[in-house]
């Protein structure tokens, strides 16, 4: 752990958290844009979570330190998993730690704490939001296990730095059945897991069609600027370890300043890269029913399963 | 969808280009921060001024470029925009809804039935005007008002 | 000095005194029986420490008499999670009991059932292994039935656990007198080169009965029904021990037996157990899912454990069968640890669902809520064992889960075509379990302990007397530090793998390592979060204004808020209900009676959902209905009339004659 290594994931976790609510930004300016508006600009998630942090937070009665607690323990678990993930090197201080298993389990807990928030408002529309998001979450955990699974044989390990680091190295996985099915898989995992169409609308106003909006509907000032911003890191969480491991240029591999620098500009490219194709995906497609996203999700295990099974055979039959 | 992308690049951005900044008053501390989110409360409207709202936030007026948007929770809100004439079954939820905003809030009557109820003065389900249960800090005229003047009154707040 | 005959000894010592205890007035037995429990649980603990240390053997007795003990590593860790459960349960049953459970009966009952769960563990020989297997089971039998003058549910429950842990116990003494006829030995430590030199057949036949006799006590689909049942009824304490200790030494069983034992099997074994494995995981955690009885959620829970154990248990086999000794080292630790883990914060979960049974009367979770606020120390001892229980970092659950993960995943390099194609649905089940497990608990804690309370009954909770918290934080704490630093257990564990060559799992203070190159830092992955969670709180606190308190509910701005609005278990289960129910089969009741002048008009409308147990009406029902007309038919041999009766030894009498003169 040198102290190089350490620069590296504090440069890593304040970009993430700093381009959080950029990329939201982003998104809506693209969808204001397609629709023939003007939009607000990107940097106005920026404006209203700093609007928010100075306003007042409300617990109703009836409610527990569990509420209160929710958004902090929701914002530390995702910047854990925004230092352990391997998106601008993969030789951070914390490279060794970033078992998959573990980063999967983080973003769990994030999930969870919200979750029991949603239930701790004691309303109608927290219980509702609860149910439906711990549904989804349980059944997007063997796709996304599954998925990792299938990239990690030629890695020989489940360690994320690891696996993005040999496919630096080892361009032909890259166009492999395997890595094609792995990579719609994840994205079916992150729409899920991000709380993005066609799973769940973030800007819907119907209480009913609402997922993640109606747990956090009684949070206020700053619990919602919080639980606003760790949702966007979220997203860049998923979206970066999606692009970086399809796309892995670029990522750092060796210490080094002006590499770096390389890894920060092209982790910054190759997420706008996938979250200009959300933001204009998401303008063609509506919101799946609620009972057709688990369908959604079954084919997202399948497609993992054939995954591991072309990792096996293929490797099997050419090595 | 290949018909809708040509629709796409037919239309183009059809937004009115926005007028000369009005004159920013002093206000709360929390306007000016580039930033609103708007609860929409009708307490016994007609929806005329639903209908102007719609416009408001739609692709021609887009007050969103102000920085203001629509919430689902007044708890996210910043500003409750209030029409209609008080009714007596909306007097309560109108009180819950100003009191579940957090500090500072702002309360704006949009039309004139919000103002001083308008056309429905002393109806049997008529409370009296929003001034009567909430405090209001903006009233934008009009039977109902141009979506201009709702896009002035909500700049006032964000400051863009 | 002779450290295990000095343990052994004082385990005795103890069991005689705690049921002298026993016989004091009401007013000293809890406090002096529950003490001498304690002490038992503690001295089991130290025997296990000394099977770590010094592992022997030793004789006890002489000639019919003779007790054979075996202190070994494996042996070890159970007499471990006996011990220390027994300690936390002793210190909480001083607070809980009262009624039946205070009773004299209870008292030997636990105390005895403590003592043969301890000797089943430290058993050298077949003989000391059967003797405690089957006073284990009617001690618990006994403590199961503590109710049975106020509930019929108790005896119903008593009845099913009675008749199939007898059938179990059939099995096992099946399956040893097989392996003792087919090696002649009755000491463990030497039947496995005794039977390594067995036929095929007759290994397999071991291994089918094992399966079925130790599977039936671990609660293994399609031999779990009667987990569901007799786990609510029995008393808290006790449901803690049962499915904390006794439950895991059907797996100790199954270790024992099939991989110290017979070592070495065809690749079907190792996929049997995997299957069963995985079916009773993802049907137990289903099960749980959609009950609204909260120990009942418990005891599908532990099935769903059970059911992991045995899949990493299965495939350690495949790896053994494939000689591949890492993965399989690997697979057998994540067994072993599962149980350790699970034993603990299943026992905490059942301790403090007692705890809420005692304050409020209820096990319902649609009828609970609020006890967050009015039982402050339970719901927070409860969360820890939540977390655990869905495998969720800082506790324990989920170091055991990773490390199963990481044996099925690391298996699967190089492996057969047949094993190639199971682990990976062995992962995608043990993955939606998890995720199952997660909405499980988050039901469990959700509804049970926050928001408000549902019911008067809740909403007059109060919080435990002082030896229930105790006992219950003991377990906690231990929970929170297997989470953390699981370091010794794991060396325990490393030390108790009795496959040879495999010894690939290594635990430094702050990070496990695998010998594939995995590796797991659960206190850096805490810490981490903990730091940055302390600084957001911190920075947004500074820039902001205070919070404001007790504030109506923004429900919409209604005016009538009620408990009623509130989420129940059921309604937050329903989702998964509907995507399963294909599995779980839930029965609907819909009654409409209308009104008496017009049947047009309805005056009242009944609507009732139960999720059954499939396996009991479709599988044992039929069985049972099957059983009792053969019975009734059987019943018209004996009408009463003598004359049918001499009859009857008249022709026996002639069949014997014929019979004979051949």
């Amino acid at each position: 752990m040198t102290v190089f290594s350490v620069v590296t994931a504090l440069v890593q976790v304040v970009l993430v958290a700093a381009v959080g609510p950029i990329l939201v930004g982003v998104l809506r300016q693209l969808r204001a844009r397609v629709e023939g508006r003007v939009g607000a600009g990107i940097l106005q998630p920026w404006r209203d979570l700093i609007k928010l942090l100075r306003r007042e937070p409300i617990s109703a009665a009836g409610t527990s330190w569990v509420l209160i607690l929710a958004p902090v323990v929701l914002m530390g678990t995702s910047l854990a998993v925004a230092v352990l993930v391997p998106y601008v090197s993969t030789r951070s201080a914390t490279a060794n730690s970033s078992d998959l298993f573990a980063v999967v389990a983080l973003l769990l807990v994030g999930t969870v704490v919200l979750t029991l928030a949603g239930l701790d408002t004691g309303t109608a529309f927290g219980g509702m939001g609860a149910s439906r998001e711990i549904t989804i979450a349980a059944l997007v955990e063997p796709a996304v296990l599954l998925a990792v699974f299938a990239l990690s044989p030629p890695a020989g390990s489940t360690n994320l730095a690891v696996i993005v680091a040999r496919r630096v190295s080892d361009q032909a996985q890259l166009a492999s059945p395997v890595s094609l099915l792995v990579v719609v898989a994840l994205m079916i995992v992150t729409l899920a897991e991000a709380g993005r169409l066609p799973v769940d609308n973030p800007a819907t106003h119907l209480e009913l069609t609402m997922i993640h909006e109606a747990m956090v509907l009684e949070y206020s000032g700053r619990d919602l600027a919080l639980v606003e911003w760790a949702s966007s890191i979220r997203l860049v969480i998923l979206l970066g370890l999606t692009a970086n491991l399809f796309l892995p240029w670029g990522v750092a591999t060796q210490a080094g300043a002006l590499a770096l620098l390389v890894g920060v500009v092209a982790f910054l490219a190759k997420l706008l890269l996938f979250g200009a194709v959300l933001g204009i995906g998401e303008v063609f497609i509506a919101k799946f029913r609620l009972f057709r996203v688990p369908e959604l999700l079954a084919g997202a295990v399948v497609l993992g399963f054939l995954a591991v099974m072309a990792a096996f055979f293929l490797v099997q039959g050419s090595g | 969808m290949a018909g809708l992308i040509r629709r796409l690049r037919r239309v183009g951005r059809i937004t009115e280009p926005a007028p000369a900044a009005p004159a920013f008053e002093a206000f709360t501390d929390i306007a000016r921060s580039g930033s609103a989110q708007v609860r929409h409360v009708d307490v016994g409207s007609c929806n005329g001024c639903e209908i102007e709202i719609a416009a408001t936030f739609g692709p021609v007026y887009d007050v969103e470029r102000f920085g203001v948007r629509l919430t689902a929770s007044p708890r996210h809100a910043d500003v409750l925009l209030v029409t209609g004439a008080v009714t007596r079954n909306l007097q309560a939820p109108l009180r819950h809804t100003y009191e579940a905003a957090p500090a500072p809030r702002i309360v704006i009557a949009v039309g004139d039935c919000a103002r001083n109820c308008g056309v429905f003065a002393g109806g049997h389900g008529v409370v009296g005007p929003v001034s009567d249960v909430v405090p209001v800090d903006i009233e934008i005229a009009g039977c109902p008002p141009r979506p201009a003047e709702i896009v002035a009154a909500l700049r006032q707040v964000t400051g863009r | 000095m002779n450290f295990a005959a000095v343990v052994v000894l004082g385990q005795g010592v103890f069991t005689v005194l705690g049921t002298l205890a026993s016989f004091l007035p009401p007013n000293r037995r809890a406090l002096a029986a529950g003490l001498a429990t304690g002490l038992l649980g503690a001295t089991g603990f130290a025997t296990g420490m000394v099977a770590f240390t010094r592992p022997t053997t030793m004789e006890v007795g002489s000639g019919l008499a003779q007790v054979s003990i075996r202190l070994d590593p494996l042996g070890g860790i159970f007499l471990l999670i006996i011990g220390l459960l027994a300690l936390a349960a002793s210190c909480y049953a001083v607070g809980y009991v009262s009624g039946p459970s205070a009773s004299r009966t209870s008292w030997i009952a636990l105390t005895l059932f403590i003592a043969s769960m301890q000797l089943v563990a430290m058993a050298g020989s077949v003989a000391v292994f059967v003797v405690g297997w089957e006073s284990m089971a009617v001690t618990s039998l006994l403590l199961v039935w503590t109710e049975h003058q106020h509930s019929r549910a108790v005896r119903s429950a008593g009845l099913w656990y009675a008749a199939m842990s007898q059938l179990g116990f059939l099995l096992i003494l099946g399956m040893f007198a097989l392996l003792v006829s087919t090696g002649g030995q009755s000491q463990f430590l030497n039947m496995h080169s005794a039977v390594s030199t067995g036929s095929p057949l007759l290994r397999s036949g071991v291994f089918l009965l094992a399966l079925a006799g130790f599977g039936m006590k671990a609660g293994l689909v399609p031999v779990h029904v009667w987990l569901p049942r007799a786990h609510p009824e029995a008393p808290s304490h006790v449901s803690a021990l049962m499915s904390g200790a006794m439950v895991s030494l059907g797996i100790y069983g199954l270790i024992r037996i099939v991989i110290e034992v017979l070592g070495r099997g065809p690749i079907w074994w190792g996929l049997l157990l995997l299957a069963f494995g995985g079916v009773s995981a993802l049907y137990g955690v289903l099960q749980a899912v959609v009950a609204t009885d909260l120990k009942r959620l418990l005891a599908y829970s532990t099935t769903e454990n059970m059911g992991l154990a045995t899949v990493a248990i299965g495939a350690a086999l495949l790896f053994v069968a494939a000689d591949r000794p890492i993965p399989a080292g690997v697979a057998i630790g994540a067994a072993l640890l599962l149980v350790v883990n699970h034993a603990f914060f299943k026992g905490l979960l059942f301790l403090a669902a007692g705890a809420v049974l005692k304050a409020t009367g209820l096990r319902d979770l649609d009828r609970l809520g609020g006890l967050v606020s009015r039982m402050p120390t339970t719901a927070r001892l409860f969360a820890v064992g939540a977390l655990a229980a869905a495998a969720l970092p800082p506790a324990n659950g989920f170091v055991s889960e990773w490390l199963l993960l990481q044996s099925l995943v690391q298996g699967e390099r190089g492996s057969s075509t047949v094993t190639a194609l199971a682990l990976p649905i062995a992962v995608a089940v043990v993955a939606l379990t998890a995720g199952l497990a997660v909405a499980t608990f988050v039901k469990a804690f959700g509804i049970g302990f926050l928001a408000r309370p549902r019911s008067e009954a809740a909403d007059l909770a109060v919080e435990s007397p002082m030896a229930m918290r105790f006992g219950m934080g003991l377990l906690a704490l231990i929970v929170v530090i297997l989470g953390l630093f699981p370091t010794a257990v794991l060396h325990w564990i490393a030390l108790a793998t009795t496959i040879p060559g495999a010894r690939p799992i290594t635990a430094t203070w702050a990070r496990i390592q695998l010998a594939g190159g995995a590796s797991l830092a659960p206190p850096m992955l805490v810490a981490l979060t903990v730091a940055f969670g302390a600084l957001m709180a911190g920075f947004v606190r500074w820039h902001g204004r205070p919070r404001r308190t007790g504030a109506l509910t923004w429900g919409n701005g209604g005016v009538r808020l009620s408990s009623r609005m509130e989420y129940t278990a059921t309604s937050f289960a329903e989702p998964l209900q509907r995507v399963f129910d294909n599995i779980l089969r839930p029965e609907q009741d819909v009654s409409v009676t209308p009104v008496a002048e017009s049947r047009y008009l309805v005056e009242r409308v009944g609507y009732e959902q139960r999720v059954d147990d499939v396996v009991e009406t479709r599988f044992y029902q039929p069985l049972l209905a099957i059983g009792a007309a053969w019975g009734d038919w059987g019943r018209r041999l004996a009408p009463g009339s003598v004359h049918r009766y001499v009859g009857y030894v008249f022709g026996a009498l002639l069949i014997a004659f014929a019979v004979i003169s051949l």
